[in-house]
């Protein structure tokens, strides 16, 4: 079956195990977010520069419009997502050690979604008060 | 079992034997603008989060922010956004199966670099002149 030609390594072999078949999946869970980013960016980018050196006041009344709000949760949501899948091919092109990059991917998921939930705990919180 | 015979697997050279070119420097500059807006997203979270927390918060993540260095970051971060969102429709671009020949490759990536600066000076014009 197998020649000696073979790319496979001998300890894939012996495991008889082909991919995790989820490579589908992720390319386009990325190009998905990919396409979002597109529009969510510039838009995310257009809200954070027009508020520099804005007064609270006026940051609150931009960020609060459920307009603006909607569109920052998207982008926080789409932009993790892809972030998270970008850093995860990353890790698995320089990370060799197998614990650590399990770790590496792990912890990568972890930053992932505190940075999500910080984000969109902050802007729900913006746009209904408390 | 039978003895194993291991196969010698090729390795293939690495970066410092390439001549540098505009398609291999804008490859690593998505990886590498990827990476810098990956820890960009803690100053985006981090300013958030201050703005949630009430005026006194936001008042000195502004005071930061509103620094000459805090736009500098704020300038460097835009252009690693929109240069790495220039390098995703190149790639969209060869998913579709288009602009493999080495001219119009070489040309994108050129490109890359002219159409993301001026779309950051752009967007800056825009959101400024919105405010």
């Amino acid at each position: 079956m197998h020649s000696n030609s073979s790319m496979r390594t001998p300890l894939g072999r012996v495991r008889g195990l082909g991919s995790a078949k989820s490579g589908t999946g992720h390319f386009w869970l990325q190009r998905v977010t990919a396409v979002a980013n597109v529009v969510l960016t510039i838009i995310f980018l257009g809200v954070v520069i027009s508020l520099v050196g804005r007064p609270y006041q006026a940051a609150l009344a931009v960020l609060s419009h459920p307009l603006v709000a909607i569109l920052m949760l998207l982008f926080t949501v789409s932009g993790v997502v892809h972030m998270r899948l970008g850093m995860q091919v990353i890790i698995e092109d320089y990370v060799h050690g197998e614990g650590l990059k399990i770790a590496a991917v792990m912890a990568n998921t972890f930053f992932a979604i505190a940075i999500g939930a910080a984000c969109v705990f902050a802007l729900l919180k913006l746009s209904f008060g408390g | 079992m039978a003895e194993v015979k291991q196969a010698a697997r090729p390795l293939s050279p690495h970066l410092q034997i390439y001549r540098w070119s505009w398609t291999m420097a804008m490859s690593i500059a998505h990886r590498v603008t990827g990476s810098a807006l990956y820890l960009g997203t803690v100053l985006i979270a981090a300013w958030l989060v201050a703005a949630a927390s009430g005026p006194a918060a936001y008042d000195t993540a502004q005071w930061v922010a509103g620094s000459i260095l805090g736009r500098l970051v704020l300038f460097g971060y835009s252009f690693a956004l929109l240069h790495h969102m220039v390098g995703g429709l190149r790639h969209f671009v060869w998913d579709m199966g288009h602009g493999y020949d080495p001219q119009t490759r070489m040309n994108l990536a050129k490109y890359s670099v002219a159409v993301s600066g001026g779309l950051t000076i752009l967007v800056w014009i825009v959101a400024l002149a919105l405010r």
